[in-house]
């Protein structure tokens, strides 16, 4: 009956503590992963179906579409604008959930593990994900015959690197939504959703007005897609791919900066 | 003239009135059969662990819930047919606050006095008379989601009487909230019971049922268990005083050698006994001549706990 | 004092007989109080400080309409109409996005909003606990998301007009059909609510959702399936609204309109009663 009071704990590294938030969340995926096949996996494959071979059928190839294939010309943007899709929702409830419904998060620092480890886990987490996601995408891409060459292996990382320039700046505001997540749906209304349709995955930007073209540069999808086509087609230019890397580089550094920041305001003040 | 009449009829006659009643969820029997009454103005108690029955009884009441077997008759009317002008002189707290987060802390009276389909102008004078009785004034502007556990229940209770109930239904009013938020809701509430109101209120809180209610039931495993006032109720299944005896883990004796008349009772918890006597220093007196040496002791008047755990089949000895 | 208050409360309430309307004589006692229109003054409550959500759902569908306009459309120029002939590509997606966008609006209105109100904030028990009956709330709630659906659906209208995408006076059957489309997605979701255990049984709504938005003639004309994939796409509901809205917009008017609107008044009946059965069931129980 007599209790051994042996304290056990440890504090671990700090990239060490990472990995174990990462394993954290690991475990809660593995007995929740069904709810988000759907729309992490299924939903871009159903649009390059949709768009690339339904509406794609409409399309002669042009000018615009590379002399490509509309099939071939969307795959490489799609797995872009699907990792920042996925990138949106995975940095919003999820992470609002962790700091209010579920509040895993003070449970979290409540470890040996501090706030910046712990952003540093979440964000390795999202970029695990989107990296998966791809994956399969690529893998169902490839079946369609939308696929040019191993090149994309390299919009692969592209296309993670893209997520994760829009997934930082928004962990660090989820981690400032004090709200039931409406302003969540504000966000995905009027930067995603036109972000998404306008930022080139389906049609080059030179399309648009020039007045919305400045808009367009700003968006980190676009910078992914000219990436991620680039490495696809071989088309890229070392020069401009040099800018749209650090473009994306300076957004996820921002965003990391602002989220620790976020982090610590919230759960330890 | 109708609604006069039924208002006289309820004068005499019980608010409540249960008889054999019965709530089945599937196989399971949550109610098996109980005979209740409720009258006009008192403040009426279902006391008992989780399960036991308390909130099937009060949904039915507050007709919710159909019943599955029995007699139920509320303010003179049949919850089956006339539910709807039951609730409309109802007034109800639930066991977990459902107050509309989309809604303002005023907001949330107005709209909730709409249900009852009273006016506008009515309900603005209404709002900030609630607000004033549950010291909410200075927050009545204010989101809901924010507010402290303690004030959103007395929301909950301010939200409940916004049609000037004649009955009001408390389901544990006060479970998970710190003793000064208590203590002021119990303050509320007995002025509320003051003015005139009926209550019913179910609690596992001995001392809530000691402090608000003129009359109580026991309920165990979907019966009553016993019924009557809390003095009564003491009186008639517990001794005058109580002696405490603590003692460390894994060192607590067996109660059979103390069966012989040292207590009327004793009664073994996890980590102590407790005897049931007229003179608590007397017995520990006796207890100290047997040599038992506990880590500490207490003696202290009886309680409704002690009644409940006398009721519920807890105690070894009779 | 308090009590005084009480009494001089209950003189000035006028106990106000029911009206009999005819729910009132259908519907067993207890269920409607006659009383919905005082939910519409919850959610209009409720959602004045949300007015950027709500004006996000008028803005969705003309997102879309711009990158049909600069993007889209300048990929594909003309497709085949309804009636055979080629037509310009906008004006083909136009009606295929109002129809989309009215059932996206009341599913989402019907699914993810109820459950949240059913399960988490309990307002659905707050509310029956006062004289409102189950069906005050299914009429309260269906008919703020038709009140929505209809003010997009109208606005979204009145911008296709302007852009000449309208060319035909039936054009005005659209906003009607465009509510009956939502109100059929509406009961049917409410239903489908009434089943949900947790979040994650949404992710099943995201799959008939988005096949649906993606396949049902939206995007590209119905010839390009091979006919088993067109037999198919022609089951789902969307496919029905898109077919009725795009030929009212177009002037390609025909009796096969009436089987379109056939399916959705199915659809609403069906929903509606098994919405009301279940959460009847589910609520007081």
């Amino acid at each position: 009956m007599v209790v051994e009071l042996a304290p056990a704990g440890r504090a671990p590294s700090g990239s060490r503590a990472a990995l174990l938030v990462v394993e954290g969340l690991w475990t809660w995926y593995r007995r929740n992963w069904r709810a988000t096949v759907v729309s992490s996996v299924l939903q871009p494959v159903l649009y390059l179906l949709a768009m690339g071979l339904g509406f794609g059928s409409q399309v002669p190839p042009s000018e615009a579409t590379g002399g490509q294939p509309y099939l071939v010309y969307l795959a490489p943007g799609l797995l872009v604008a699907a990792a920042v899709q996925n990138a949106a929702f995975e940095s919003t409830y999820p992470v609002l959930s962790s700091f209010k419904w579920q509040k895993t998060y003070w449970g979290i620092i409540a470890t040996p593990i501090g706030t910046g480890e712990l952003v540093s886990g979440q964000l390795l987490w999202i970029a695990v994900r989107l990296a998966v996601s791809g994956a399969v995408y690529l893998a169902v891409a490839a079946v369609f015959g939308a696929l040019t060459g191993p090149g994309v292996l390299l919009s692969l990382l592209f296309a993670v690197l893209t997520g994760m320039a829009f997934s930082a700046p928004i962990v660090a505001y989820s981690a400032s939504v004090n709200d039931e997540g409406d302003s969540f749906s504000t966000l995905f209304r009027f930067v995603l959703l036109p972000m998404w349709l306008l930022g080139g995955t389906f049609f080059p930007i030179s399309q648009l007005p020039a007045w919305l073209r400045p808009v367009a540069w700003l968006t980190p999808i676009w910078h992914g897609t000219e990436l991620a086509r680039g490495a696809a087609f071989g088309t890229w230019l070392p020069l401009p791919s040099l800018g749209h890397v650090a473009y994306l580089a300076v957004l996820v550094t921002t965003g990391v900066l602002l989220a620790r920041w976020r982090f610590r305001r919230r759960l330890t003040r | 003239m109708v609604a006069a009449t039924v208002r006289d009829v309820t004068d005499v006659c019980p608010l409540v009135k249960a008889a054999g009643l019965v709530k089945r969820f599937g196989p399971v029997e949550a109610v098996r059969g109980i005979d209740v009454e409720v009258r006009r103005g008192e403040a009426f108690g279902f006391l008992g662990p989780n399960g036991a029955g308390k909130s099937s009884t009060m949904r039915m009441i507050g007709c919710v819930s159909p019943r599955s077997g029995g007699e139920l008759t509320v303010l003179g009317m049949d919850p089956d047919t006339d539910g709807a002008r039951i609730r409309a002189r109802l007034g109800v707290v639930p066991q977990e606050d459902n107050l509309d987060t989309e809604l303002t802390v005023r907001q949330n009276l107005q709209v909730y006095g709409r249900y009852f389909g009273l006016s506008r102008a009515h309900l603005r004078a209404k709002a900030a008379e609630l607000l004033e009785f549950a010291q909410l004034t200075d927050r009545a502007d204010d989101e809901v989601d924010p507010l402290s556990g303690g004030m959103k229940r007395r929301l909950t209770i301010a939200r409940s009487l916004v049609n000037d109930p004649d009955l009001l239904l408390l389901d544990e009013p006060t479970t998970g909230l710190d003793p000064q938020a208590r203590h002021l809701l119990w303050d509320r509430l007995f002025r509320l019971k003051q003015s005139g109101v009926t209550l019913i209120i179910t609690t596992h809180y001995m001392d809530e049922a000691e402090q608000l209610c003129d009359r109580l039931v026991v309920m165990n495993e979907g019966r009553i268990a016993a019924e009557g006032s809390p003095a009564e109720l003491i009186s008639r299944y517990s001794t005058r005083e109580v002696l405490e005896l603590r003692f460390p883990p894994g060192e607590q004796p067996p109660v059979e050698p103390f069966m012989d008349g040292m207590a009327e009772r004793v009664e073994a918890l996890p980590d102590r006994l407790l005897f049931y006597t007229a003179d608590g220093e007397a017995t520990l007196a006796a207890a100290h001549g047997k040599g038992l040496r506990p880590v500490s002791t207490l003696v202290r008047r009886s309680t409704l706990e002690d009644v409940f755990l006398h009721l519920t089949g807890r105690s070894l000895v009779e | 004092m308090a009590r005084d208050l009480a009494e001089a409360a209950r003189a000035a309430r006028t106990p106000a007989p029911p009206r009999r309307a005819l729910l009132l004589r259908v519907l067993p006692t207890g269920l409607y109080a006659g009383r919905a229109r005082v939910l519409l003054e919850r959610s209009a409550l409720a959602n004045r400080r949300a007015w950027l959500t709500l004006l996000g759902g008028f803005f969705e569908p003309l997102f879309f309409l711009f990158a049909l306009g600069v993007g889209f459309g300048r990929l594909v120029s003309q497709v085949t109409g309804p009636d055979g002939h080629p037509m310009s590509y906008v004006a083909f997606v136009a009606p295929a996005l109002l129809a989309a966008s009215a059932m996206n609006g009341a599913v989402y209105d019907a699914t993810f909003n109820i459950f949240f109100k059913y399960r988490y904030a309990k307002l659905y028990d707050a509310m029956l606990a006062t004289p409102l009956g189950p069906v005050d709330i299914a009429v309260g709630e269906i008919s703020w998301a038709l009140l929505r659906g209809g003010t997009y659906a109208a606005g979204f209208l009145l911008v296709m007009a302007g852009g000449g995408l309208i060319s035909s006076p039936w054009g005005l059957l659209a906003l009607p059909v465009a509510l009956l489309e939502a109100f059929a997605f509406a009961a049917v979701g409410m239903a489908a609510t009434s089943y949900m255990r947790s979040w994650q049984d949404f992710d099943l709504v995201q799959l008939a959702l988005i096949p649906m938005f993606l396949f049902s003639t939206t995007f590209f004309p119905l010839s390009v399936f091979p006919r088993p994939l067109q037999l198919v796409v022609e089951c789902f509901p969307l496919y029905h609204a898109v077919e009725m809205l795009r030929g009212l917009t177009t002037g390609w008017v025909t009796p096969a309109m009436l089987g379109h609107a056939a399916y959705f008044a199915v659809m609403a009946v069906a929903g509606s009663v098994v919405a009301a059965h279940r959460f009847g069931r589910l609520l007081l129980r």
